[in-house]
C-alpha cells in the first residue's frame, strides 16, 4: 500500500526534519478574469497611499531621474505632495536638477528638503544654492558615481520615485509607450535603474498604464512596490533642449571640424572603434564630420554610448555603428530608435560608467569628445561652476568618460565673450587633468604632455599643436587678468571623485 | 611667397565679438568695415573698436583691411587717421569713380604716416561700385604706387546700371572683365564681389568657379562658411602641381647652369609658365595639398 494517506507520518516526519508545515489543500480559486484581475493589482494607487504605504518618514532619502530634463513634472509633483503632507527634512537624490525644478528652492527655504545629492544644478536653484540657501552642502557625484554609491549603500535610498512612460499595473516601466494612449516618451531610463534596484520602495508614477506585459521594460515589477497614475510625467518636447544644441554657429563648426581631424589621426580611428560624444553643440557636431571621414576610409564602428543624439541614430541606421548603448536618450529620435531597434540597447548608470563596474562600458570606449567651461594649463576641467562663480552646469558622465576611455578630448572656446575658458587653475575641479589628453580650441589644439605618442601622432598628420599656456597667453592678451571672484567662507557643495574620495568643495559666492 | 588673397573676410567695425573671432576661420584678408555696416551714430565708436582691435588682437599673417568712409563724409579722414596709426595694412576706399579719389587718399595716409614716421607702409585698395567706375579702372588701378587691388561692389553697380543681380551674372560681365584686364595690366590684384545668399551654397560655388575662370584672385566673403568653398575651388589639380612642380626643378637647374632658357617635355618654359607655376605651388601649400618641406 503507498498511497499518499499511507505516507503521510512520512511526509509528517520530513517536514519536522526540515521545519516545515504539511500542505494542507484548501485554495480556493480566482476566477476573475485575468485582463480585470491585474487591473485590480494592489500596486496601483494614488500618489499620497504610495507615500504614505512606502513607510517614507522625516529625514529619509527620496531619489528621482532626469531623463525628461527641462520637461520634467515628477520631481515638483512629488515634492509639492510630500510638502503638503508635512514632510520635513528630506534628503532630495536626484541624478540631475535642472532650470524647471526653480520650486524647490521655496520647499528648501520651508525645510522639507535639507540635503541634495545630485550631478548636476542649473537655473534659479543653482543660483540661490550658490548664494548659500542651504545649509548643508549639496553633494555632487557623475553618472557612473552616483551609480556605484547607491549599489554600495553609499548614497541609500529609502524611496525611489520614477517617472515611466508607460507602466503596467504590476510594476513593469519604461520611458516610451507602444500603446495607442502614449503620451511621453523619454527613451533610455538608465539613471533610474540603481534606485528601482536598490532602493527600499520604489514607486513608478505613470502617464501610461498599460495592460500587462508592459514589453521592452526597463524597469522590472520585481524592483516595483507602488504604481501611481498621473495626468503627466514630462513634455517629451523638452528633452533636447538644455545643453543639446544642433549648431549653426561657424565657430562651433569649426571647433568641431579641428576635433575631428583630432581623432581621425589620433590612431584610435580604425575599424571596430568606439565612441561617445558630449551634449555641447560643438561636440556633438563633431560627429558628423566623424561621419564623413567613416565614409571615405570604410570604417565602422562597433558601438557608440552614453547620450545617445539622433546624429548617432542616423550613423547607426546606415551602418557605420553596430550598437547604441544608451543610459540617455538626448532627443526624441534618440528615444524613438530605443524603442524601435533590437541594437539600440539602454543600460543603467552602473553598466554605463561605474569605476569599479567591470562591465561598465566606459571602460571599452576608445574616443569621447566633451565640451568644457573652463580648462586649466594643468589639463583639469570644471564643467560644474561658472567662471562667476556661480553653479550652472552638470558633472554628467565627464569625469568618467574621460578617465576609462583610451583617448578624451575636450572641445571648447577659448573665449566665451569676455570669458576665458583656458585659465591658470579651474574655479572647481570635476575632471582631473590626467585623463584628459587633447583640448581642441578655435585659436590652436593642446596634448597633454603626458601623451607625447599621441601628439606625434597628430603633428606627422601636420596638425599644428601648441602649448597649453600659449592658449591661456592669448586669452590674457585680449581680455586682460580676471578679478578674483568674491567667494565666503561656507562650503555650498561638495565634488566627490568616481573613486568615492573628496575632491573639491564649491564655496558660497557673496553678492 | 606671394600673398594669396583667395578670401577677403567683411567684418562689422561695430561687433567686437566679431572681430576678435575673425582670425580663427582663416580668411586670407580680413576687411573691418567702418562704411555701410556702421550707422551714423555708431561711426565713431566703430573707429575706437577698429583701432583697438588691430593694436590689440593678435591676426597672425592675416592681411588686415579696413574699409574707410568716402572722404566727402565728416568720417574718412579721422578713419584714415586712426587706421593708419593702428598700422593696418591695406585702406580699403568704397565707391571708388576716379584716380582724383586715389590720390586723395593717397595724400591723407602720407600725412599720417609722417606724423609717425613710416612713410610708404599703406596700401590701398579701390572698390569699384559705378558704371563711372568701371570706365576709368585701370586709371584707378595705376593712381598710385601704393595700389595693391581694385575689387568689384556690385549691388550699388547694377542699381547704377538701372539693372539688378541674376544668379548667372550677365549683368556683371562686363565689369568684371574689365576690372580683371584693369588690376593685370596694372600689376595688381582682381577680387570678386560678395555674395550674400548663405543658404544657397551650390550657386555661390558656382559664382567662385566661374569668376576664377575670369581671371579674379578672390572673392569678398560675408561669413566663415564661405571659406572652404572659395579654398575648394582655387585649390590647384594634383595634374597642374605636378607639371608646376617638374618647371620650377627644371628652372632651379638652369640657374644653377647659368641658363637663362629652358625646355620641359620638349616645351619652352618662359617667364608666364614659371610664375603660373610659382602660383600654382603657393595655392597648394595655403590650401594644405603641399608643405613647404614638400618643396624643398
Amino acid at each position: 500500500m503507498n498511497s499518499i494517506k499511507d505516507r503521510a507520518d512520512l511526509i509528517a516526519a520530513a517536514a519536522k526534519k526540515m521545519g516545515k508545515d504539511v500542505f494542507k489543500d484548501d485554495l480556493v480559486k480566482n476566477s476573475t478574469p485575468r485582463h480585470d484581475l491585474q487591473r485590480k493589482s494592489g500596486k496601483v494607487v494614488t500618489l499620497e497611499e504610495a507615500i504614505k504605504k512606502s513607510g517614507l518618514k522625516d529625514g529619509m532619502t527620496i531619489s528621482f531621474h532626469h531623463h525628461f530634463r527641462g520637461g520634467d513634472k515628477v520631481i515638483n509633483m512629488v515634492v509639492d505632495k510630500l510638502a503638503e503632507m508635512g514632510f520635513k527634512n528630506l534628503h532630495l537624490a536626484s541624478s540631475s536638477l535642472i532650470d524647471v525644478h526653480k520650486p524647490l528652492i521655496e520647499h528648501i527655504k520651508n525645510g522639507v528638503i535639507t540635503k541634495i545629492s545630485t550631478s548636476g544644478l542649473r537655473g534659479d536653484l543653482a543660483t540661490e544654492v550658490s548664494h548659500g540657501l542651504m545649509d548643508e552642502p549639496v553633494v555632487f557625484r557623475s553618472h557612473g558615481s552616483r551609480g556605484y554609491a547607491i549599489a554600495t549603500g553609499e548614497l541609500h535610498i529609502d524611496v525611489a520615485f520614477l517617472g515611466a512612460s508607460s507602466c503596467d499595473p504590476l510594476g513593469n516601466a519604461a520611458g516610451f509607450s507602444m500603446s495607442e494612449n502614449a503620451k511621453s516618451i523619454c527613451g533610455s531610463l538608465g539613471y533610474a535603474l540603481p534606485d528601482a534596484k536598490y532602493a527600499d520602495k520604489t514607486v513608478i508614477l505613470t502617464d501610461d498604464l498599460v495592460d500587462y506585459p508592459n514589453q521592452l521594460n526597463a524597469i522590472s515589477e520585481a524592483d516595483v512596490d507602488f504604481v501611481v497614475v498621473v495626468d503627466s510625467v514630462g513634455d517629451s518636447s523638452k528633452i533636447s533642449s538644455g545643453a543639446i544644441r544642433d549648431t549653426k554657429n561657424p565657430r562651433d563648426i569649426l571647433l568641431a571640424k579641428k576635433a575631428a581631424k583630432v581623432v581621425i589621426n589620433s590612431g584610435y580611428f580604425e575599424n571596430g572603434f568606439s565612441l561617445q560624444t558630449g551634449s555641447g553643440g560643438a561636440s556633438l557636431a563633431v560627429t558628423k564630420y566623424l561621419r564623413q571621414a567613416m565614409i571615405d576610409k570604410g570604417i565602422k564602428a562597433r558601438f557608440a554610448l552614453g547620450g545617445i543624439t539622433s546624429h548617432m541614430v542616423k550613423l547607426h541606421q546606415e551602418g557605420l555603428i553596430d550598437r547604441l548603448i544608451d543610459v540617455q536618450s538626448f532627443d526624441k529620435v534618440a528615444a524613438e530608435s530605443l524603442m524601435n531597434d533590437p541594437m539600440h540597447k539602454s543600460v543603467s548608470a552602473n553598466e554605463y560608467a561605474a569605476l569599479l563596474e567591470p562591465g561598465s562600458a566606459t571602460h571599452f570606449l576608445d574616443v569621447v569628445i566633451l565640451s568644457a567651461l573652463e580648462v586649466d594649463v594643468n589639463f583639469n576641467v570644471n564643467v560644474l561652476v561658472g567662471s562667476d562663480g556661480i553653479i550652472r552646469g552638470a558633472i554628467g558622465g565627464h569625469p568618467d568618460t574621460a578617465a576609462d576611455s583610451a583617448l578624451s578630448v575636450i572641445v571648447c572656446p577659448l573665449l566665451r565673450g569676455r570669458i576665458p575658458c583656458v585659465v591658470d587653475e579651474v574655479t572647481t575641479l570635476i575632471t582631473p587633468g590626467s585623463t584628459v589628453d587633447v583640448v581642441v580650441t578655435e585659436f590652436g589644439i593642446a596634448v597633454n604632455p603626458r601623451r607625447p605618442e599621441l601628439k606625434k601622432r597628430l603633428q606627422d598628420a601636420g596638425i599644428e599643436i601648441v602649448e597649453i599656456t600659449a592658449l591661456r597667453d592669448r586669452a590674457k592678451s585680449i581680455i586682460g587678468e580676471a578679478a578674483p571672484l568674491p567667494f565666503g567662507d561656507k562650503v555650498v557643495g561638495i565634488v566627490m571623485n568616481r573613486d568615492g574620495s573628496v575632491m573639491d568643495v564649491i564655496k558660497n559666492i557673496a553678492d | 611667397m606671394e600673398r594669396l588673397r583667395r578670401t577677403m573676410m567683411f567684418v562689422p567695425g561695430n561687433n567686437p565679438g566679431m572681430m576678435a573671432d575673425a582670425y580663427i576661420y582663416g580668411p586670407d584678408s580680413i576687411m573691418l568695415d567702418l562704411e555701410d555696416s556702421v550707422t551714423m551714430a555708431e561711426k565713431d565708436t566703430a573707429r575706437l573698436l577698429v583701432y583697438n582691435a588691430l593694436k590689440t588682437i593678435d591676426y597672425g599673417d592675416t592681411e588686415m583691411v579696413v574699409r574707410i568712409n568716402p572722404l566727402n563724409t565728416p568720417y574718412g579722414k579721422k578713419d584714415i587717421e586712426a587706421v593708419v596709426k593702428a598700422g593696418v595694412d591695406v585702406i580699403r576706399m568704397p565707391k571708388t569713380e576716379t584716380a582724383e579719389e586715389v590720390i586723395e587718399v593717397e595724400r591723407e595716409i602720407e600725412k599720417v604716416e609722417k606724423e609717425i614716421g613710416c612713410l610708404g607702409r599703406t596700401q590701398i585698395m579701390a572698390a569699384i561700385e559705378s558704371a563711372l567706375g568701371v570706365v576709368n579702372a585701370y586709371a584707378i588701378a595705376t593712381a598710385s604706387k601704393r595700389m595693391m587691388g581694385i575689387a568689384l561692389g556690385a549691388e550699388d553697380y547694377s542699381a547704377n546700371l538701372k539693372t539688378q543681380r541674376t544668379p548667372e551674372g550677365s549683368e556683371l560681365l562686363l565689369a568684371r572683365e574689365t576690372i580683371v584686364v584693369a588690376a593685370r595690366a596694372a600689376g595688381i590684384d582682381a577680387l570678386d564681389t560678395v555674395y550674400s545668399n548663405l543658404n544657397d551654397m551650390e550657386t555661390f560655388r558656382n559664382e567662385v568657379e566661374a569668376i576664377k575662370k575670369l581671371g579674379f584672385d578672390g572673392k569678398s566673403i560675408i561669413n566663415p562658411r564661405q571659406i572652404e568653398v572659395v579654398n575648394e575651388v582655387f585649390a590647384p589639380k594634383e595634374k597642374d602641381i605636378q607639371k608646376s612642380l617638374t618647371i620650377l626643378a627644371a628652372i632651379k637647374e638652369a640657374e644653377k647652369k647659368g641658363s637663362g632658357v629652358i625646355a620641359v617635355n620638349g616645351k619652352m618654359v618662359d617667364r608666364p609658365v614659371v610664375l603660373r607655376a610659382q602660383r600654382t605651388i603657393d595655392l597648394a601649400i595655403a590650401s594644405g595639398i603641399l608643405t613647404k618641406e614638400d618643396i624643398q
